[in-house]
């Protein structure tokens, strides 16, 4: 079989029920232009932002603000960006309490939802409502915010990972995951004398690399898109994570980040072409990430609803 | 003595040599356990499973006190709404509530006598109802589009496209907005070369609620298909296979097989989307504040922020907190129930 031949049965459909009709002219043209469309919906913005944030300043001045069709790509934005200063500080910011935060909350949130997940233990059921009776309330903007600030935590990066460390949503569909693994296999460790903890690390997290990936990517997105808790509790701008410095950039129409005004001014720069680079750099960790788990994401959405 | 050595076939384990025998049954006599089901008809007594179950205990510890601190404690400092609040009498924010004088439902008759506050309850059940019109049936419908689509690699790929805005910040999804319909937006651009007058959505008060609307949709429609794709998946084939040999068309399939198929999935979301009535989504409001003026962008989780946070009036803003939580939780109960009622299983089971 040729290469060729291969690559077109890949990509012709599977065989078609006897009891289906075969798709019109019109309506195969009608639904191929709908996902065409909302396909674009999303990628055309995408595209102009990283196009306008790769084009050099004489062609956005010519085109007079956003660039849709590519000329003479240039680095310069990125390089003036991450080259020290305030967004790259940020990005490491936003790296840093991403990073940590997904690592304490996956450890307290797997260990949690192993804990709950045999049936029969002691006070399993209490601990599971005292858990889940937080998923109907929230106790308040204003006495959290009181809390946070008399725990000392304001201007700490603790107040960005601590306060919304858990998500008890998380947690259920772990453990509604690890309760789905058959118990013959954990009861077999026990019997060869394997505690909680071991059965945990060697057997049930090596079967949960699906869900542990999509819980992971949930966390990860949550503290690399967060900017209200340290809008609240941050007050030194040096600590500021990336989105809070995108928002001051975009939002309040500061010119260019601190650092790159003078380049700005004297016009080797373009301010929208560095506000555009931010925008970039702020949306390429989840735009890779994301795909590289979704097959698993229906799974880990699912295994979601809550069995008593 | 005899629990393990001399029964036990040849070869199935290598002999621990080095282990002094006594040792090791004495503790493979302590490590039997007690099997966790017994502790379910409660033969055992509580002494004996908290001895075997320790370990359980103290791995769901964190998360509880995690929990406790930041969602139970706070709940208690809730009462701030029923005194005149004042961070500065004593040094630390919550020392300050004991000292602070009592007011009793002030607070609240002020809430009543605020317009500022009805505007933003008017605001928020007004994008509530709008959302509830123009997005909910957006991802129903994509999903059937999607799920029309037979083959694998297309449907990969529109999904994983359609999936990727949930993963963006709000802060981006409004940026992007902004440079699509701002006033130096492409689409304004465009306007002005044709010569056009200016155009800039993003501050027209009267539209915000559509824009905002769009902007949900954008972030979020493609993500709400993963669930009514799951219904759809579920449905066996030879229902459609006995549809087609009653003479049923497409269209008909779809109206008498799939439609029903999903119905449960849609009354779920439904009732459960009423329940969370009260929040319209936070960021998103907060973000575009400045740009279309607080008329038409207060919702009441911004209005709680402006006034506590920004005004530092704490015990009033907490009053209006307490309020929606209240009727939060009590919309979130009543919907569940609901749902339970429709034979669903709800956010938890009875």
């Amino acid at each position: 079989m040729s290469l060729n031949t291969q690559l077109v049965r890949s990509l012709k459909a599977p065989a078609r029920p006897a009891w289906e009709e075969p798709p019109g002219r019109t309506g195969l043209t009608a639904k191929g232009g709908l996902l065409v469309l909302c396909c674009l919906g999303v990628l055309g913005p995408l595209w102009i932002v990283i196009v306008t944030s790769l084009s050099p300043k004489p062609v956005i001045d010519r085109v007079g603000g956003l660039v849709v069709i590519p000329q003479g790509i240039t680095f310069v934005n990125y390089t003036e960006l991450l080259s020290g200063g305030q967004v790259s500080r940020a990005i490491m910011v936003s790296l840093g309490v991403t990073l940590f935060g997904t690592l304490f909350s996956m450890t307290v949130s797997v260990l949690a939802a192993y804990g709950l997940s045999r049936p029969g233990s002691l006070g399993h059921r209490f601990l599971l409502m005292t858990m889940m009776a937080t998923m109907f309330f929230g106790a308040g903007l204003i006495p959290t915010y009181l809390l946070v600030q008399s725990l000392g935590l304001t201007d700490t990066y603790l107040s960005l990972i601590l306060p919304s460390a858990v998500s008890v949503f998380n947690i259920l569909v772990l453990r509604a995951f690890f309760m789905g693994i058959s118990p013959e296999l954990t009861e077999s460790a026990r019997i060869d004398g394997a505690s909680d903890l071991r059965i945990l690390l060697t057997i049930i997290m090596p079967l949960s690399r699906a869900v542990l990936a999509v819980i992971s990517l949930f966390y990860a997105v949550g503290y690399w898109s967060a900017w209200f808790n340290a809008s609240i509790y941050l007050t030194d701008q040096q600590m500021m994570p990336l989105q809070n410095v995108l928002i001051q950039l975009v939002q309040k129409n500061t010119e260019a980040p601190t650092g790159l005004q003078q380049a700005v001014r004297t016009g080797q720069l373009s301010a929208l072409g560095l506000q555009m680079a931010v925008m970039v750099l702020a949306l390429i960790p989840v735009a890779i990430a994301s795909p590289l788990v979704q097959r698993h994401f229906k799974k880990g959405m699912l295994t979601g609803a809550v069995k008593g | 003595m005899s629990l393990t050595a001399g029964s036990r076939p040849e070869g199935t384990r290598p002999p621990a040599a080095v282990e002094e025998p006594t040792a090791a049954v004495a503790t493979a006599v302590v490590k039997e356990r007690v099997p966790r089901k017994a502790g379910k008809a409660g033969k055992v007594p509580w002494r004996i499973r908290l001895r075997r179950d320790r370990a359980l205990i103290l791995m769901t510890l964190p998360v509880i006190v995690l929990l406790l601190l930041f969602n139970y404690i706070p709940l208690l400092g809730n009462v701030v709404a029923f005194q005149d609040y004042d961070p500065y009498v004593s040094s630390n924010g919550v020392t300050a509530i004991f000292h602070s004088p009592w007011v009793g439902v002030e607070q609240f008759s002020r809430m009543v006598d605020d317009p500022l506050f009805w505007s933003a309850a008017k605001n928020t059940l007004l994008l509530f109802s709008l959302q509830l019109v123009l997005f909910f049936p957006i991802p129903i419908a994509l999903a059937l589009l999607i799920n029309s689509v037979i083959r694998p690699r297309v449907r990969a790929v529109a999904q994983a496209i359609m999936y990727l805005p949930h993963f963006f910040s709000w802060v981006l999804v409004v940026t992007v907005f902004q440079q699509v319909f701002g006033g130096a937006g492409i689409i304004a651009q465009t306007l002005e070369d044709h010569g056009w007058s200016g155009f800039d959505l993003m501050t027209d008060a009267d539209l915000f609620k559509y824009l905002v609307t769009a902007q949900a949709v954008w972030k979020d429609a493609g993500w709400g298909i993963i669930v009514f794709l799951a219904a759809l998946a579920a449905v066996s084939t030879d229902l459609y296979e006995a549809a087609a040999m009653d003479g049923a068309g497409r269209w008909r399939r779809m109206w008498h097989v799939t439609l029903p198929a999903l119905r449960p999935v849609i009354a779920l979301l439904l009732v459960l989307r009423v329940g969370d009535a009260l929040s319209v989504g936070f960021e998103q409001f907060l973000l575009q504040r400045d740009a279309v003026g607080v008329g038409a962008s207060e919702v009441l989780d911004t209005y709680v922020w402006n006034m506590g946070i920004q005004n530092g009036d704490f015990s009033y803003a907490a009053a209006v907190g307490l309020v929606k939580g209240v009727i939060g939780v009590c919309l979130v109960l009543g919907a569940n129930k609901f749902a339970h009622l429709l034979g669903e299983q709800g956010v938890y089971q009875k």
